[in-house]
Formats: C-alpha cells, structure tokens, sequence
C-alpha cells in the first residue's frame, strides 16, 4: 500500500518519512461488523509472509505452524494482517528504497527508524484498511516489542494482545551481539560505507557473517550440541579451515540463505531500532506506567526455558509491570530445549496455550 | 450452581463478595476461579505453578500466570485485590509466614484452607503406630508429600495472633460434610475439624465489610 504525500511518516527521530510504502499479506475474510482484524508483527528477518508459499524462496511462510486453517490463528475466522516493517527490505520503505527527494537509492540517507515508528506505519495501514479495532495483535521476538508499543501507542485499538519470547527492552548483551553483526557488515568492502546499491556491490560476506552469529543465539547450546555434537562433514579433519564440522556447515549455510534474501543496510537499521528499544524509557522509566490505559486489554506473555536471547525474567518484568497495571494478563514459560526459535517451531504446549488464549478471548469477542 | 466436589469450593463462594476483584494463588486448572467468575462476576486473576495448569486456565479464558506463591508473590503490587484465596497450599509453601503476610498485603482480605494436623484420627495415628500418620487429608507418605509445613488448628490461631491477622470466620471441613461454623480456639476443634477454612483480615481492618452481600455472623450458618 503507498501512502500519498499528505501521509508521511512522522518518526521519532523528528525525521518524516515521505512516499511510504508498506508491504502486506491478508489471510482470511474482514468479517462484516470489522471485529475479527488480527494484526501479526514479524521479527528482525521476518517478513509479510507468515503463511502460505514465500514468493522468492518458495519456502512455506515463518509461521506456518500457527497461522493456518485448523491453527491457533485461523484465516477461516480471522482477517490476519502481516505487514513488512519500515526499515525492512520486503517492499516496505527501508535503505533500500529510492528517496523520492533525490531519485537514488537511500542508503545511509534513510532515517533511523524505531520500534514505535514502525508501530505507527502499521497503524496508518490499519487505518486504510478500515479497521478501527484489532481482535488480536501478535507477535514473537521483535515482534513482541511491536505488540507491547502497539499496547502502549494504541491501546483503545487493540482487544488482545500475544508477546512472545521477547523484551521490554534491548539489554548491553543483546546491543553487544547487535555490534558484532553490524561490525562484520560495515567491515565488508563491499559495504562502500552503506553506498554499494549504487555501485553495484553486495556485502554478502559481512552480511553472512553477521547472520552466523545472531543466528547462535536463536539456538541454545543443548539443541546445538543435541543436533550436531562434534560430528564431522567427511571422514576425518582437514587440518585446514573447511567446514570440518556440520555445525560449521550448517551456520555458512544459513550465511549464504540469507544474503539471497535480506538487505545489509536494513539489517544495520532494524538492529538499531531493536538497540533503541526500552519501552519504559518513554514513560518516567516505570514500564507499569507504558500499560496505564491498556487494562482492557487481554494479554498473554509466552517465553521458553531454554531462550537466552530473551530469556524468561524479561518476560516476567513485562508480566510484572502489566500486573502492576492492573492489567489483564496470562503467563506461561514453556518448557523446550530449542531456544529463542522455538516460537517457529512444532511446540505443542506452546501452540495449545496460544490457541486456548486466542479462542477464549475470540469468544469473549463474540467470533 | 455447578456441582463441585470440593465443599472448600463452595465456602469460598458464600464468602466472596460479588463483583469483586481476587487472586487465587495456586489455581491449579482454574476450577474456582471459573465458578467465581460466573456465579459471583469475580474480575478473578491466578498465581499456578504448573504450565499444564496455565494452558487449562488460558482455555478457560482465565488471566492466570505462571509462578511460585514462595517467590512471585513480591511483585504483586499492594491492595490490588479485594480478596487472595490460598487452598490446601499454605502448609506446602517454604515460608507460610511470609506468604500470609503477602497475601493481606495484596487483598485486603485472605481466605485460606489448611488441613489441621491436630486432628484426632492424626494424633491417633501418630499414638498407635508410632510413624508419620497417612490419612485421608494426608495421603503421601513423608518422604514424598509436598506438605512441609503442617500446622494444627491452635497453631495456625497463634500465627495469626502473632501476625496480628484477624480471623472473621472460620468454619471446620470435613470430607462428603458440608461445612461447619466453629470458633477456631476451642480444643475440641483442634480434634474435630479435619481442614479448617479462614477469612482473614489485616490488623485494623474492619471487621463487618458494609459492601459483603452476606453477614459475617451466618457465614456458616446453614
């Protein structure tokens, strides 16, 4: 959907960004009283393709385990909204867009963008789309920061609200991990200090190596150790730098895909906004204080024992400081050795307490 | 009224005052707060443990959160409810004490069960074979039970006292029995009530709550 000049984007950078564009994918039929509008938000590498086939992977969509017919979101109910986030490179406006004031590609000429900014796009999407109140917003990891802005920014709009395995704020290790992915980025020549969409580069290599340490900490050691253990790729070692071990293999693989589908400058830019994150900030430094007007809403936090990214006590800081608010919220840590990922995975305990919440709450909605 | 096997279940419900906000602590599938809901329009919130428990209650539609009474009860901020609802769970917890005192920090009333070891079948039990009694309240034996802190009813009156909680009511349960209004300080309660249900209240509280639906004098009285 593009936006018209009048429409531009306010940040809170002070920037405006004009000549929005958001990209997005609708599952299901708007129902005719408006009610049954869920909004999914995505998480760092996410896109708009929650479900269904991926256009240019041809892979199934990230959560194809909970959004589908006979799943906890279900487009034969639900009018399910997943939209690319501001800054990505999915077809939303991010670095890699043209800037309409110079006919070039923005590069390091686009603003930096927040997790509330994008929360905001989302909402001027909503509004086009004639949506008054969301049944539900939704999300894990980042996108559990947008659900929790979203319960801050637009409480009145939104019915319920799902946070999963995710923060009220970055803390100094995940910035710390963030630096290292965009070090490795802003060290690839090929980089050409942000410019290279115009020199016709590509920084995959610092892109890739960037991709092969986050993705670590979506795992957990026992599932790393459980999946691969110190198993060899051939008979025996090189007494090289091959990838003598499969995990090594398996992290330049998952390098490589995903160079083919992801932008580094928007990689830099939405680690960022996750940097900028602390909801709490904004409002006195009491994070209760950010959930005053959301009493109405119905939460349900999620975390998962073995998530290290964001591991469970942050989940309960929010769980606390909804409490504190007086607010209407559900609680539960799932047991799973899989780490900060788990929430894309076959979970079953996970999915059965999400689709408990969400078909509750669907019938306290009248759905 | 749904039919419930547990005649603490159906105490508890005389008591709560209609419409009127609780925690219960320990909420298991959300059994109680389920009945609170639709029989009394309780706005009601749970404290579980168990994560089987939550995913039951959050079918239920019920606003339940993982936790630890011993633990997580500290982040529950004060005066937030108007009744915390402890089940058969205070002699289970570490710290029965600080709980206690937690609870009337949180509500402004407690309602709490605990099975009274003072009871005559225990004490025979204790006296005839010499082992820890395993009785119909107290089924597991010691090395297994979850039960680390039992009490008799004249010790859970003098913890109490010692707190300065005031006891509005109390009533002696007793398993396939409705329940019985008694006055927790007699001896011959201290032999009879199997479990003993209270409400209690904080230290300079009211004692008659104008807005109860139901006299403090006939909670009981059937």
């Amino acid at each position: 959907m593009r936006f018209g000049p009048d429409q531009s984007l306010r940040l809170d950078s002070r920037a405006r960004l004009g000549g929005l564009e958001i990209a997005y994918r609708t599952y299901g039929q708007l129902n005719a009283d408006r009610s049954n509008a869920v909004l999914v938000c995505h998480a760092l590498t996410g896109d708009q393709h929650c479900a269904g086939e991926h256009p240019t992977t041809g892979r199934p969509g990230w959560w194809n385990q909970v959004v589908g017919r006979g799943l906890p979101l279900d487009p034969d109910k639900l009018f399910i909204i997943c939209s690319n986030v501001i800054g990505g490179c999915m077809g939303s406006t991010g670095p890699a867009s043209i800037n309409p004031d110079t006919g070039k590609v923005y590069g390091l000429n686009f603003p930096v963008i927040t997790i509330a900014d994008m929360v905001r796009a989302q909402a001027m999407l909503v509004d086009a789309l004639g949506i008054e109140t969301l049944f539900a917003v939704v999300g894990g990891s980042m996108g559990g920061m947008q659900v929790l802005q979203w319960a801050a920014d637009y409480p009145e709009r939104m019915f319920s609200a799902v946070c999963i395995a995710s923060a009220p704020r970055h803390s100094a290790q995940n910035i710390a991990f963030h630096e290292v992915g965009r070090q490795a980025i802003m060290a690839d020549p090929d980089w050409r200090a942000g410019a290279y969409a115009d020199q016709g580069a590509r920084p995959e290599k610092g892109l890739a190596v960037a991709r092969m340490g986050a993705h670590i900490t979506y795992l957990s050691e026992s599932a790393l150790q459980r999946k691969f253990g110190r198993e060899l790729q051939r008979d025996g070692l090189s007494w090289g730098f091959d990838a003598d071990f499969q995990v090594e293999s398996y992290l330049r693989h998952q390098g490589a895909a995903f160079v083919d589908r992801f932008d580094a400058n928007s990689y830099l830019y939405i680690t960022r906004a996750l940097d900028y994150f602390d909801l709490a900030q904004g409002h006195g430094g009491v994070l209760a204080n950010a959930f005053a007007q959301a009493r109405d809403v119905r939460f349900c936090v999620l975390s998962f024992t073995s998530d290290w990214l964001y591991p469970t006590p942050e989940s309960r800081t929010i769980v606390k400081a909804l409490n504190a608010a007086a607010a209407r919220v559900s609680f539960v840590e799932i047991e799973t050795d899989k780490g900060h990922d788990a929430f894309f995975l076959d979970e079953p305990v996970f999915h059965g307490a999400l689709r408990g919440f969400l078909d509750s709450a669907a019938a306290a909605r009248g759905l | 009224m749904a039919v419930t096997s547990r005649e603490d279940f159906r105490e508890i419900l005389r008591l709560v005052r209609p419409g009127s906000r609780v925690l219960e602590i320990g909420c298991g599938e959300g059994g109680l707060l389920e009945l609170l809901a639709s029989e009394k329009g309780v706005d009601g919130r749970g404290l579980e443990i168990s994560a089987a428990g939550v995913s039951a209650c959050l079918a239920r539609g019920l606003a339940v959160v993982q936790g630890d009474a011993d633990g997580d009860l500290a982040d529950y901020p004060a005066d937030a409810f108007d009744y915390a609802i402890l089940s058969q769970t205070l002699q289970q917890m570490r710290d029965p004490r600080r709980v206690l005192t937690e609870l009337l920090r949180i509500a402004e009333r407690a309602i709490v069960s605990v099975p009274n070891f003072g009871h005559w079948r225990v004490r025979w039990s204790l006296l005839a074979h010499g082992r820890m009694p395993v009785t119909r309240d107290l089924p597991d034996p010691w090395w297994s039970t979850a039960n680390i802190h039992l009490c008799t009813l004249r010790d859970f009156t003098d913890l109490c006292a010692d707190l300065g909680v005031r006891i509005e009511a109390s009533a002696a349960l007793t398993q396939g029995r409705p329940a019985r209004q008694m006055e927790p300080s007699r001896l011959m309660e201290n032999l009879r009530a199997e479990q003993a249900l209270f409400l209690l209240s904080r230290p300079g509280q009211r004692t008659a709550d104008p807005r109860s639906a139901v006299a403090v004098d006939d909670l009981f009285d059937r």
